[in-house]
């Protein structure tokens, strides 16, 4: 047991900029480029102190212009810059999906090899905070519909180092999904040289009856409906992804292999979201495995409503997955 | 050979663009032959009349700068250095084709030369290359980009988001439109707030905004070296429309009627090669120097395509590779 007296703690929102900061210190080809990045510190506070230590030259404040945004990172990318983009929300994607959907995907891949794309695009992502339909998506599964991006989703202020700093080294792109509902969330601070390969999930919590898979969000939810539902003598292995490219199945099928349940909590919409494609694998490659129907807690198919309640009603919670789990351990 | 002194060009230099010139026509014309023959599918969009902009730009270029180019690209990948055998073979799915056979002729790309691609989504690569001019900035290197687009995409939201950003950042980026005066099918003037719709634009960006004749590549080649030394200089990016016309179609299946006959008789006589072969003569070339550009082009263009034809059809395993830097297509464990 680690003395948790000597344990640092951080928030998820400075441990994104301890993380790009790390790489700014590392690297000098790394720079970053948004919207009120620079000395404002970003709307969520995830860049401050970059401006005031690195200066200018390394962090640029740009006009409300996500395509040129997106195209000046790219441009760089590919003539020997490490560009860090940040889209302050992620619903914004939609304004410069063309750079996600037919630009950096494919640049390396319709030259035959010629052209490589080594940027990393920053963006909050999801709800829960009542910013309405427009400001609360959860949408990496949009960047999961298109081949050639690589997707991570810390839940964790460490893994947000560690998979930033892999983000950045990457020499592929990556699309980095900051959950606005966990920048206030504590945990560890990252050690130094802290690195986090992309592609390798994490068991948050060991557990033998079900599995339940979890991306950023969903990571500390599950979490807390395993508490819950340890007083029921039901025993939850919650596994958190990290990323949905590379997507570690190896360590959802090791796990299945003593649960044989699964239960998939994931925050963007069922329809389309990165619960199915988890679930399809599952269905293709193992369904020897399983004892159980597997479940999907999701957003339900509506837009984000503003009013708590409502988007309670909307958005996976705790209450929902304990429930989703109740009835799978009665089948 | 006589250099004319009076001129700003020596002779022997606008011969060499000439002949430029020639390959690419050439290689276009040879890569239709080769469609009639069913041996290119999928669709082109020929460069055909365009060529002054190409060999002019590069003309004016260091080997080390950058050129971005729209799906009518052709002429821009051989000016940057693209060899008309890999552009052929490219069209003809062959393993030795510029882009591996995974691109196809709106893609082609030839990054070692600084051909860094050219793109399908109307406008997407004007903000792509001023992210190489800041990168040329940050890493200082006096390098310059050039993008290369169409009247179309003058009206296109990443065009206007450009020119904004690369006038607050002063890159070193140079926005040559193509006025060929169509978008597909439709005259840019009918959906266009301005006569000119690049150069108009630029004011408002607070950057100079050039016309030049797109048809004569001295002309070309003067304008983008001042264009160019402005930006070299970290004066700022400049918008260069260069007035032009397409010989065919908007792609393959397009057989351009909507165009008044009289507009295509006029543009068919300023034909840049017809332009650059009488400054040629009036330079006091002999026509059987310039003939022999002509023939050294035929059988540049011959021998590749011989050779395009003989190589290797694209393995159908290349389709998992080059996702990834690591050379693989690997999404999960
Ligand atoms: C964003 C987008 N919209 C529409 C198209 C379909 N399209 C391809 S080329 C073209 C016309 C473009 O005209 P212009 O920019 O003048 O270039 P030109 O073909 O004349 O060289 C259109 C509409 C596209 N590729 N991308
Ligand atoms: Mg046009």
């Amino acid at each position: 047991m680690a003395d948790l007296t000597s344990v640092q703690m951080t928030t998820y929102r400075d441990a994104v900029a301890d993380g790009i900061a790390r790489e700014l210190r590392r690297d000098p080809t790394v720079v970053c480029i948004g919207e009120d990045i620079g000395k404002a510190g970003g709307v969520f506070k995830t860049t401050v102190g970059l401006f005031e230590e690195f200066g200018a030259g390394r962090v640029w404040d740009t006009p409300i212009s996500e395509q040129a945004i997106m195209g000046a990172a790219m441009g760089a990318a590919m003539t020997g810059m490490r560009p860090v983009a940040e889209i302050m929300f992620s619903d914004f994607l939609a304004c410069c999906w063309d750079y996600l959907a037919n630009e950096i995907p494919k640049a390396r891949y319709m030259t035959g090899g010629q052209l490589t794309v080594p940027l990393v695009v920053r963006t909050a992502n999801g709800g829960g905070l009542g910013f309405g339909a427009q400001h609360s998506q959860s949408v990496e599964n949009w960047a999961l519909t298109v081949p050639g991006l690589k997707i991570a989703a810390p839940s964790t202020p460490s893994d947000v180092v560690g998979l930033m700093a892999s983000a950045i080294r990457s020499d592929d792109p990556v699309v980095f999904f900051e959950h606005k509902g966990l920048f206030a969330s504590k945990g560890e601070a990252a050690p130094p040289g802290h690195v986090v390969p992309l592609g390798e999930a994490r068991v948050a919590r060991e557990g033998s009856d079900v599995t339940v898979v979890a991306l950023a969000a969903t990571v500390p939810l599950a979490l807390a409906a395993a508490a819950e539902l340890e007083g029921d003598g039901i025993s939850l292995e919650v596994i958190d992804l990290r990323c949905l490219v590379p997507l570690d199945m190896a360590t959802v099928f090791g796990s299945l292999s003593k649960s044989s349940r699964l239960i998939v909590v994931e925050e963007n919409p069922y329809q389309g979201g990165w619960g199915a494609t988890v679930v399809s694998i599952v269905a293709d490659e193992g369904f020897e495995m399983l004892d159980a129907p597997i479940r999907r807690v999701a957003s339900e198919n509506v837009p984000l409503p503003f009013a708590d309640a409502l988007e309670q009603r909307v958005i996976p919670t705790v209450d929902k997955l304990v429930e989703a789990v109740r009835r799978l351990m009665s089948y | 050979m006589t250099e004319n002194t009076i001129e700003r060009v020596a002779t022997s230099t606008l011969l060499d663009w000439y002949e430029q010139m020639a390959v690419i026509r050439g290689t276009e014309k040879a890569a239709h032959d080769l469609f009639l023959r069913g041996l290119v599918k999928g669709t082109t969009h020929l460069a055909a009349g365009h060529e002054a902009v190409a060999v002019g730009t590069s003309a004016a270029l260091r080997p080390d700068d950058y050129v971005f180019a729209t799906y009518r690209g052709h002429h821009h990948a051989i000016a940057r250095g693209a060899t008309p055998e890999g552009c052929l073979a490219e069209l003809m799915q062959k393993a030795t084709g510029v882009c591996k056979a995974k691109g196809g002729s709106m893609h082609l790309t030839q990054a070692d030369h600084g051909m860094l691609g050219s793109y399908a989504i109307v406008g997407a690569h004007l903000p792509m290359a001023n992210g190489a001019a800041w990168s040329a900035k940050l890493r200082g290197t006096t390098q310059v980009a050039v993008a290369f687009f169409g009247d179309g995409a003058t009206n296109i939201g990443a065009f206007h988001e450009a020119l904004n950003l690369a006038a607050v950042w002063k890159l070193p980026v140079i926005f040559v439109c193509e006025n060929n005066r169509y978008m597909e099918y439709t005259p840019i003037a009918s959906v266009t707030s301005v006569p000119n719709p690049a150069a108009d634009r630029a004011a408002a960006n607070g950057m100079p905004g050039v016309l030049v004749d797109g048809n004569d590549v001295v002309a070309v080649h003067d304008t983008m070296s001042v264009a160019v030394e402005r930006a070299r200089s970290d004066n700022g990016p400049t918008v260069v429309e260069a007035l032009t016309y397409r010989h065919f179609g908007h792609s393959r299946t397009d057989p351009a009627t909507y165009r008044p006959p009289e507009e295509v008789e006029e543009w068919m006589a300023r034909d840049p090669l017809t332009v650059a072969r009488q400054r040629l003569l009036d330079f006091g070339a002999s026509r059987e120097v310039v003939d022999a550009a002509d023939a050294r082009a035929a059988e540049v263009v011959a021998s590749a395509s011989r050779a395009a034809q003989d190589a290797p059809a694209a393995d159908p395993a290349q389709a998992f590779t080059d996702v990834w830097a690591d050379g693989g297509a690997a999404w999960r464990t």
